[in-house]
């Protein structure tokens, strides 16, 4: 028989138990919002597509057209939907999963099941939609008669660590904007500015040596190298000290998401 | 054999101590409209410096929704809860329903529970019947094997087959509440804790979902039922639990729950019939309201204080005094008219006045409801306030004064009227066999010159 003591502040062991009971819960929500998003559109899920398409097309031209950016000898295009697939993911994640509560407020009221599922389902819903736009990836190198190296056997780890770092971030900001709604705004902020900050319409090789490990305080600048590392080679080689302090920062923010996650979440439905 | 019926007799629920602290801040919004607007807009920001600031202003205050409450639930027990407003009914569920920790104490419950606060919680208005059907399953926690399995008898049941491929945006608010409550109807689950769901939907849906309760009673299944409707309460339960300002003061028989709960309402009601009713401190307020309505007056036709008296269609006036902690353009206030087992009758509210016109308010107003002839039949009745901010429920107090309409010769004819709710103006003549009816207008009806 099933049995449940709830008791103040005793919960945990019963936490981990129960989100393996919701399992399901993931695929429904991640199921219901890639669902909604794309109702009531007429080209629906080619929106996932046509997105990344657009930016890359204005980052060529602003970058490598005007701004003249080295390219190292890849075909400029390429170059930026390469950083243009994990800094969407990144970015759509970050903003969906910082919502993801307050959006599910009424179901957070109302019902329980473990709440990491509602981040959690919400970046699963931006990693479909990341795996979508990567598939155009393939056209893409055809058109430009591009092979990519062996190393491109190493994308499922630098895909890992973009997942890791938009769901750790993510979680932080999913559990703060429960009580600050400040972070409604913070965050396409940090979206914007991002954009331009992270490598994604030039090489990182761009920055200047010394600065190259301050900038890469910015855990995304590992991934995005990661990424260009795997598919374009070459010239693109990693740079070692960058992927090593991203991996060190994603991991800390994961766990301390979870932690600080874990630690507010008994509180959410009073404040929500 | 022995090991079985231990178990049966083991309570289904048990709750040691249990105790819920909400910390509660008060803040005050005074002065112009642009400070107010500066203030709020700086207000978000720098919330921590604010509360340095204003550490004066913005007092903390403990509040105990829910505190030293113990009881024991055995398997078929049909248990109501019943309380007024603010009494920690719905503390006490959110708790055994796990939403949110207990600040003390503790929850033991052997069984699957399924907690259904809400009708439809998680619906999405895009999404089709169908795919709600499964996404609301999973969100009261049926995995998808079991909504397949049950996915027909979910359908028949909501009688929705029609437009089972249709968003639910386009459904009637009576298809919405059926199919809501057909999928929650379906957990099967050996503890079902309900809160005042039964009030949705037409007559002939809530007798299907009080059909469905029964048989869940049958299968000796434990439910948790909280409900204002005394009716629903005693027709269903077998025991019933009684709060009071986040205590029980009673646990025991169905019967005896709801005469203890009616006796304590008649403390109340003393305190009500004063001339000037304190709406400030009211325990009427559901915990989640800062008090905004202050104080009601109730006077009769001559401008005398009511003293609780009205006869039969008698006319009535309410001064409501209202202390608005924001400014604000859209204020409406309301009399709403209840039956002592919480049905509510009619209402009076200011925005249904078709001369009504509305302006920006702020700080302390006063309200003057005028009912020229209030139609209800001799009987106890329950009068509650409330306020409506920009067309949302901003305040309200429940049972703020009780109302004895007296026995009187409405109609003039000798004959105290007595049967129904309502007093109803008729006209009635007696034809001739096989003659045309002809039936004087009412409307030129001049026997009752109105009040």
């Amino acid at each position: 028989m099933h049995e449940l003591t709830i008791e103040a502040g005793k919960t945990e062991r019963q936490y981990w138990k129960d989100l393996w009971q919701y399992r399901e819960l993931f695929y429904f929500l991640a199921w219901r919002d890639l669902l909604v998003r794309y109702k009531q559109t007429i080209v629906g899920v080619a929106w996932s597509v046509m997105r990344p398409l657009l930016m890359m097309f204005v980052l060529t031209v602003v970058f490598g057209k005007f701004g003249k950016l080295p390219s190292g000898g890849v075909p400029y295009p390429i170059l930026v939907f390469c950083g243009m697939l994990p800094w969407q993911f990144f970015s759509t994640a970050l903003t969906e999963c910082g919502n993801s509560l307050v959006n599910n407020g009424n179901l957070i009221s109302k019902v329980y099941f473990p709440r990491l599922v509602v981040p959690a389902s919400s970046v699963i819903t931006s990693f479909v939609d990341f795996a979508i736009s990567a598939v155009f990836l393939i056209p893409l190198m055809i058109w430009y008669r591009f092979v990519p190296p062996a190393t491109i056997a190493w994308l499922p780890l630098f895909v890992l660590m973009a997942f890791a770092a938009s769901f750790g971030v993510g979680l932080w900001v999913a559990a703060l904007m429960v009580e600050y709604r400040d972070f409604r705004f913070i965050v396409p902020f940090v979206v914007q500015f991002g954009l331009y900050l992270s490598p994604v319409g030039f090489v990182s090789s761009v920055v200047p040596e010394r600065f190259r490990l301050l900038y890469s305080v910015n855990p995304i600048v590992g991934i995005i190298d990661g990424f260009r590392w795997c598919l374009l080679g070459g010239q693109h080689g990693i740079y070692w000290p960058s992927l090593g302090l991203s991996l060190a920062w994603i991991i800390v923010l994961l766990a301390s998401g979870i932690w600080y996650f874990r630690r507010t979440e008994r509180t959410f439905a009073d404040v929500i | 054999m022995s090991f079985e019926s231990k178990t049966m007799n083991q309570p289904v629920i048990t709750v040691e101590d249990l105790g819920k602290r909400y910390v509660i801040g008060h803040q005050r919004f005074r002065g112009d409209g642009i400070r107010h607007i500066m203030e709020a807009a700086v207000r978000a920001p720098f919330q921590w410096l604010r509360s340095c600031r204003e550490r004066k202003r913005l007092q903390k205050e403990e509040f105990w929704a829910l505190k030293g409450v113990s009881f024991e639930v055995n398997q078929g027990d049909v248990v109501g809860i019943i309380g007024r407003n603010g009494a920690g009914k719905s503390t006490l569920l959110k708790l055994l329903s796990r939403i949110t920790e207990p600040t003390t104490g503790r929850i033991h419950m052997r069984g699957r529970v399924a907690s259904l606060l809400e009708v439809g919680t998680g619906f999405h208005s895009e999404l089709t019947g169908r795919e709600n059907i499964f996404l609301n399953g999973a969100i009261l926690g049926m995995g998808k094997a079991e909504i397949k399995a049950k996915f027909d008898e979910i359908v028949a049941f909501s009688e929705i087959e029609k437009f089972l491929d249709t968003p639910v945006k386009r459904y009637s608010s009576g298809m919405y509440v059926r199919l809501a409550f057909s999928v929650a109807a379906h957990l099967d689950p050996e503890i079902l804790i309900v809160d005042e769901v039964l009030s949705v939907g037409d007559v002939a849906f809530q007798k299907k979902c009080l059909g469905k309760m029964d048989e869940a009673r049958r299968r000796s299944r434990t439910v948790l039922f909280v409900s204002h409707n005394l009716t629903a309460v005693e027709n269903f339960c077998s025991r019933g639990i009684v709060l009071d300002q986040g205590r029980m003061v009673f646990n025991g028989t169905c019967k005896k729950a709801i005469q203890q709960y009616l006796q304590g309402l008649r403390g109340v009601q003393a305190a009500a019939q004063a001339e000037i009713i304190d709406l400030s401190t009211t325990a009427g307020r559901p915990a989640r309201y800062r008090s905004q309505l202050k104080r009601l007056r109730l006077l009769d036709g001559e401008d005398r204080p009511l003293g609780g008296n009205l006869p039969a269609g008698g006319s009535l006036k309410g001064i409501i005094h209202v202390d608005l902690e924001a400014p604000a353009t859209h204020v409406d206030v309301e009399l709403g008219f209840y039956t002592l087992s919480g049905e509510r009758i009619c209402t009076a509210h200011s925005a249904y006045e078709p001369s009504r016109t509305y302006r920006r308010l702020e700080g302390q107003q006063v309200f003057l409801c005028e009912i020229p002839s209030l139609p209800l039949l001799p009987g106890e009745y329950k009068i509650n306030v409330g306020l409506d901010i920009n067309l949302s429920e901003a305040d309200c107090v429940d049972d703020a004064a009780r109302l004895t309409v007296l026995q009187s010769d409405y109609y003039g004819t000798g004959i105290i009227p007595v049967k129904g709710v309502f007093l109803l103006n008729s006209r009635w003549t007696e034809a001739v066999e096989g003659a045309r009816l002809v039936l004087p207008s009412i409307a030129s009806d001049s026997r009752h010159p109105s009040p």
